[in-house]
């Protein structure tokens, strides 16, 4: 019941007080002795040239979009890969069709030319 | 139970193969328009006709996920019908707008996917999953006019909106799940119905987040705003499918859900908040139906006016669900067919006087139709009085069914205003066929011929008549179950 | 008896054969023969049946044929099923027989219009819809003819949609359709709401059950049936274009004049009439209602006769007619003379058939003019259409021995005996204004100078297929009113009371519910009815003093009472009072409401606070970039707040 999900709520205001005291004590006790240098935005990289908005090439969102469908395809990889013997063939079949449906996807845009850049 | 029933999936297993495995190959490698929209009418009837084949193979399939026969089968057919005539009208419209991309029809039979799946679905996630799958599709297709602003505007407004309600009905998903421990609409309607429940707060709020999601789905009040925009922008044919097919689907997802936490009867465990949640329906259904019919009344775009019939409709639809007793889930049945079947029509002609630069879809432009092309306004007037729920046309019957499970429940109230505000709507839904027949036309544009629309168009007529001639037909089939 | 079942299916399918090929058939002579003929047919049928059922013994009567299960669902049981009884044959008789005449008629008098054959497919439709209100077992089937009649009605209302129409608030016949179909539907929530109640307490909606069922539920007087009762007479007010919906019936007169005849005069209006006597137990049982549908039925007869008296529309003193004999009708209802009601119906039925198609020979022949003004004498041009135009306006008078005096009378000494002698003055009242109109409107017609441009206007007797029917007509309406002879003149002639007789079955169990008045009246009986004929002749003689010799005299009279005239002259403002009521807040609510406050104020103002005189364009820009669908959001969470709210409330204190 309720009691079970008191070390929760602990663990919940221990994270609350560790962040927050952390950000509070820096403020109190770090040394504050800022130059012109210290505060460009990459203090130790390269110089900020022009404005950082800027329109993007909309197959940069393609590229973008269609990694990360596919990047998130593997996480249902990893539960799998670690049941797979006790799925047995029931689930070796179900991933080899979400496989295959993927892979006609992936087809599909390679031959439209969606991760062509030019 | 075995693991996996290969008759009852079958419909399922067939369309998502010839959508995902085979179809996107094909369109990626053969660009022939015409294959693919053949290809894909072939899925849909294919689909409907196991689905329609298998009805009789009642069990449940994938651990539980999905149920297979009777109910979800009668959803299928309907929703692979209403996709056929949809696209059977598409084509000429799109061929005429010169936007004819054969992704259309993949986004057609992806959507009708997940109609399938919110229709099969026994498990809330099943259920999300569809509800996405069929939502990210019309999202698309409402902006399939990519070059039109109102079709872009739609599409975007209508995923913003879209995307917030889904955060609602997953986070009532969660906490169903978090008061019964389980996904599984069985599970969770025996935790509802019976013994005690270690959270009837969670199981109350989440009943009611998922009564919200779902509810801005089908465009209830006032989770209604973004249909009259969306309907109006959109594509028309896309509309027609949206406004039917999506509806249907909808509420195809809503009853089992309904059935399971609002258990209507004394000695639940959801007895501290079935009435209130049944009122919540009720005041909802109530207030949907005036808003969609009274603001009908004062638009002078056709579109517009059909989107807002189209809430109303909704309105009439969630008496069914206030209910909650299977004559209300009959009452629903029948009239979202018969819905369907109308206003896909309706939209359907709408599409025909339409411009290829999406104009003349003002009222007014409807002027002497009934003297110009009177087959045509013939039809419109059919559809109107259906859908203004004159016997004896399916429209009366959906409607008569409805009230009646309201009555039943206890709901006069609710009746009362369905009936004033039906009153009301026919006032709109005659000042069209006023307009097509009793008034003369300033400047005339002939409607496009009607090619495979024409099609779509018989067999809704049909439809609408037969239902209403003889309703027993559908009504003995939602008997068997 | 099977064959039965064919009355209402012979119309259906000339419906459907005019309606699909009429176009394609372009013969006017076989357009017309074929729609006729299948009326005539039915008519043919229900004299068989008639004959059937004459043959039976008199508790038999009745038969009831099932053509299908039409709809089921759970509990919920409605067959396609006809009921034949002494009550719908005599309605079906009348559809039938009249409709038959009327048919005719309009192969005459729809000659030469560019939808001839649209038109006799609606009125076989009309036809159709009528017989399955009449003949239906049980209330939603009489709702499908219920609606279907005004499906009809309104499509012939709006039959010359091209035309103008001068009517209240209305310029276009198509118009005048829409306000008809409205109003009535005002009137049909009442009977579905009705319907709705009474499945809910019987679990059916056939008569024959409920009838059985009600007196065993609800005692007499109970609210339960009052409500119900109500609810249906509402119905009834509205397509019999009673107070308060009366308003309809005569800006219907848009239609052609044969339609007015059928539907707004001798067959639809009555269905009220019918509803009442079907159900007349439950009406029985509530002695508010009955003094309701009364009281609203003499006060109609009475205003209806009064704005009668001042309109110059020759169709319109009809239709403000009918609505007044209607109010007799329910009078006659109200007291509990269900008989006298039914008969009523027959007889006018009749006349006013008479007299519509007489008026529509009268319009016919001074092409297409309808001001009375404009015609007098015409006797002479058109002898046949004077003279069966003179016989309905003596029956309808209430000139002794006719139809008309018969069935009125009858209404008026039950209003006596059964409800009290104001209900009778009333109704005498009423008559007066009746027979005043009636003669007036015949004066200013047939009698007098000829007022009409001689140049233009060369009047004519209509063809034979006109005429005929006006002389078929004529003759029933001189002996019709002999099937119900009242007792205190048929007994000591030995004249049974036919009608009374045939129809007493149907109304047994309801009577037994109504208070009895017993005891010999003859003596008072007789006084009454010379009362009420003298009113009526010297409404006669007053009426043709004023106006047979022009309008002069009328026009003076029209002056000295300027103030009443200009009330009647505007139907006591009622189409003002109901739009200033209902139609312009609906309309209102609906444009400033809903769509000014939330699209311009909410979209255009708050969050862009700027004018809302933007073009098309910049609107959907601006609706783009200010991010409406946050505004849609917030609307939603307002929502989702309250409903979470509703749901968990009770459960968190």
């Amino acid at each position: 019941m309720v009691e079970s999900y008191i070390p929760l709520f602990v663990m919940i205001l221990v994270g609350i007080i560790f962040g927050a005291s952390n950000i509070v004590l820096t403020e109190i006790l770090g040394p504050k002795r800022s130059t012109r240098t210290k505060l460009s935005t990459y203090e130790s990289g390269m110089e900020p040239v022009k404005s950082a908005r800027e329109r993007f090439s909309v197959k940069f969102y393609l590229v973008a979009m269609i990694f990360i469908l596919f990047d998130i395809e593997i996480v249902f990889m990893y539960p799998w890969a670690v049941q797979f013997k006790e799925l047995g063939m029931y689930g070796f079949v179900a991933m080899i069709l979400f496989m295959v449906l993927l892979f006609s996807g992936y087809i599909y845009v390679v031959k439209k030319g969606a991760l062509k850049w030019d | 139970m075995q693991p996996f029933d290969l008759v009852g999936s079958l419909p399922l297993i067939v369309i998502w193969l010839a959508l995902g495995a085979v179809g996107i190959v094909i369109q990626a490698f053969v660009r022939n328009t015409k294959l693919v929209f053949g290809y894909y009418a072939g899925t849909l009837a294919v689909t409907g006709t196991l689905a329609a084949l298998t009805s009789y193979h009642k069990t449940t399939a994938f651990q539980h996920m999905i149920t297979v026969g009777g109910y979800a089968n009668y959803f299928d057919v309907l929703f692979c019908a209403a996709g056929l005539m949809t696209m059977l009208a598409a084509r000429p419209y799109l061929q005429r707008s010169e936007s004819e991309y054969d992704e259309f029809y993949t986004l057609l039979v992806s959507a009708v996917s997940g109609m399938i799946l919110m229709a099969h679905s026994n498990n809330l996630v099943v259920t999300f999953v569809g509800v996405e799958l069929m939502s990210i599709s019309f999202y698309v297709m409402a902006g399939f006019f990519k070059m039109q602003e109102r079709s872009v505007e739609a599409a975007l407004k209508y995923f913003l909106l879209g995307a917030f309600a889904s955060g609602f009905l997953v986070y009532g998903m969660a906490l169903l799940y978090g008061a019964t421990g389980s996904l599984d609409y069985v599970d969770i309607g025996l935790a509802a119905h019976g013994g005690t429940l270690r959270f009837p707060l969670l199981l109350a709020a989440g009943a009611v987040l998922m009564t919200i999601g779902l509810s801005f789905k089908v465009a209830a009040f006032p989770f209604h705003q973004w249909a009259p925009d969306v309907y109006e922008g959109s594509p028309t044919a896309v509309t027609a499918f949206m406004s039917t097919a999506g509806k249907a689907a909808a509420f195809s997802a809503f009853i089992p859900i309904i059935m399971a936490v609002m258990p209507v009867g004394a000695g639940a465990a959801a007895a501290a908040y079935a009435p209130q949640l049944q009122m919540v329906l009720a005041i909802i259904a109530a207030i949907t139906m005036l808003v969609g019919n009274i603001s009908a009344i004062a638009q002078t775009n056709v579109k517009r006016m059909l989107a807002y019939s189209s809430i109303a409709h909704a309105g009439y639809l969630m008496m069914g669900l206030v209910s909650g007793s299977a004559d209300g889930a009959a009452g629903i049945l029948f009239y979202v067919t018969s819905y369907v079947f109308m206003q896909i029509g309706a939209f359907v002609i709408v599409g025909l006087v339409e411009k290829a630069d999406g104009t003349n879809v003002m009222l007014d432009d409807y002027r002497g139709l009934g003297k110009r092309q009177p087959l045509l306004a013939g039809l419109m007037a059919v559809f109107m009085f259906s859908l203004a729920g004159i016997p004896p046309f399916a429209g009366f019957f959906g409607k008569y069914l409805l009230f009646l499970s309201a009555i039943e429940a206890g709901f006069t109230w609710l009746t009362i205003v369905a009936v004033v505000s039906s009153v009301i709507s026919v006032y709109f839904y005659l000042g069209m066929v006023v307009k097509m027949y009793f008034q003369e036309a300033e400047h005339a544009t002939e409607p496009a011929p009607t090619g495979m629309a024409g099609i779509t168009l018989a067999v809704a007529t049909i439809a609408v008549v037969v239902l209403g001639v003889l309703p027993s037909l559908l009504l003995n089939i939602y008997r068997t179950w | 008896m099977n064959y039965a079942a064919l009355i209402p299916l012979f119309p259906l399918i000339g419906f459907l054969i005019v309606g699909l090929f009429g176009k394609r058939i372009n013969s006017e002579k076989l357009v017309g023969t074929i729609a006729s003929s299948a009326i005539l047919m039915s008519f043919i049928t229900a004299v068989a049946t008639f004959m059937g059922l004459l043959g039976m013994p008199a508790e038999e009567r009745s038969f009831t044929s099932t053509l299908y299960s039409w709809m089921a669902a759970g509990s919920f049981n409605v067959n396609i099923a006809y009921q034949f009884d002494q009550l719908s044959i005599l309605f079906t008789l009348i559809i039938t027989g009249i409709g038959f005449l009327i048919h005719v008629y309009s192969v005459g008098y729809m000659h030469g219009d560019k939808s001839f054959s649209r038109f006799f497919a609606y009125l076989n439709l009309f036809v159709f819809m009528m017989l399955n209100l009449v003949l239906a077992d049980n209330f939603l089937l009489t709702f499908l003819g219920w609606e279907g009649v005004g499906l009809a009605s309104y499509l012939l209302i709006g039959f010359w949609y091209d035309r103008k129409f001068d009517g209240s608030h209305i310029t276009w016949t198509g118009d005048a359709a829409k306000k008809a179909f409205i109003v009535n539907r005002i009137g049909d929530f009442g009977v579905l709401a009705a319907m709705f109640m009474l499945f809910n307490q019987f679990g059916t909606l056939e008569y024959a059950q409920i009838n059985k069922l009600a007196p065993a539920v609800w005692g007499v007087g109970d609210t339960a049936v009052t409500i119900i009762t109500l609810l249906l007479f509402l119905g009834c007010t509205g397509k019999s274009a009673q107070i308060p919906l009366g308003v309809w019936l005569p800006d219907a007169m848009a239609g052609p004049t044969p339609v007015s005849a059928l539907i707004h005069a001798a067959t639809m209006v009555t269905s009220g009439i019918f509803l009442i006597a079907r159900t007349n137990v439950l009406f029985a049982l509530s002695p508010t209602t009955m003094a309701v549908v009364a009281g609203i039925g003499i006060t109609t007869a009475l205003f209806a006769g009064f704005v009668g008296l001042v309109q110059n529309d020759i169709k319109k003193v009809l239709a403000y007619s009918t609505v007044s004999q209607l109010g007799f009708m329910f009078t006659a209802l109200g007291v509990g003379a269900f008989t006298a009601g039914v008969f009523h119906v027959m007889t006018h039925a009749f006349f006013k058939a008479l007299l519509f198609l007489g008026s529509g020979s009268v319009i016919h022949g001074m092409h297409e003019e309808q001001d009375i003004q404009k015609m007098g004498g015409l006797k002479k041009y058109m002898p046949i259409t004077y003279r069966t135009f003179l016989i309905g306006t003596l029956a309808i008078s209430g000139i002794p021995f006719l139809s008309g005096f018969f069935s009125k009378d009858e209404i008026l000494w039950f209003a006596f005996l059964n409800g009290s002698p104001v209900l009778w003055g009333v109704g005498v009242a009423a008559a007066f204004t009746t027979a005043f109109y009636m003669w007036r409107l015949t004066s200013l017609t047939f009698d007098g100078e000829e007022r009409f441009d001689h140049h233009h206007v060369h009047p004519h007797e209509s063809p034979k297929t006109m005429t005929i029917p006006l002389i078929v007509l004529a003759v029933l309406s001189v002996f019709g009113g002999l099937l119900g002879v009242p007792h205190v003149l048929g007994h000591p002639l030995h004249i049974p009371n036919l009608l009374e007789h045939w129809l007493e079955p149907i109304f047994a169990v309801g009577t037994t519910y109504l208070p009895k008045h017993t005891g010999d009246h003859t003596t008072l009986e007789f006084l009454l009815m010379g009362i009420s004929t003298v009113v009526a002749i010297s409404a006669i003689f007053l009426a043709r003093s004023i106006y047979s010799k022009g309008t002069e005299r009328a026009a003076g009279i029209a002056a000295k009472f300027g103030g009443i005239y200009k009330l009647l002259w505007n139907k006591y403002w009622v189409d003002e009072v109901y739009n200033g009521a209902f139609v312009a807040p609906i309309l209102a609510a609906s444009r400033d409401v809903l769509w000014k406050i939330v699209d311009v104020v909410v979209i255009d103002g708050i969050i862009n606070g700027s004018a809302r005189a933007v073009g098309a364009s910049a609107g959907v820009l601006r609706r783009m970039q200010t991010g409406v669908a946050q505004n849609y959001a917030l609307i939603m969470m307002v929502g989702i707040v309250a409903f979470i709210g509703m749901v968990l409330w009770p459960l968190l204190r």
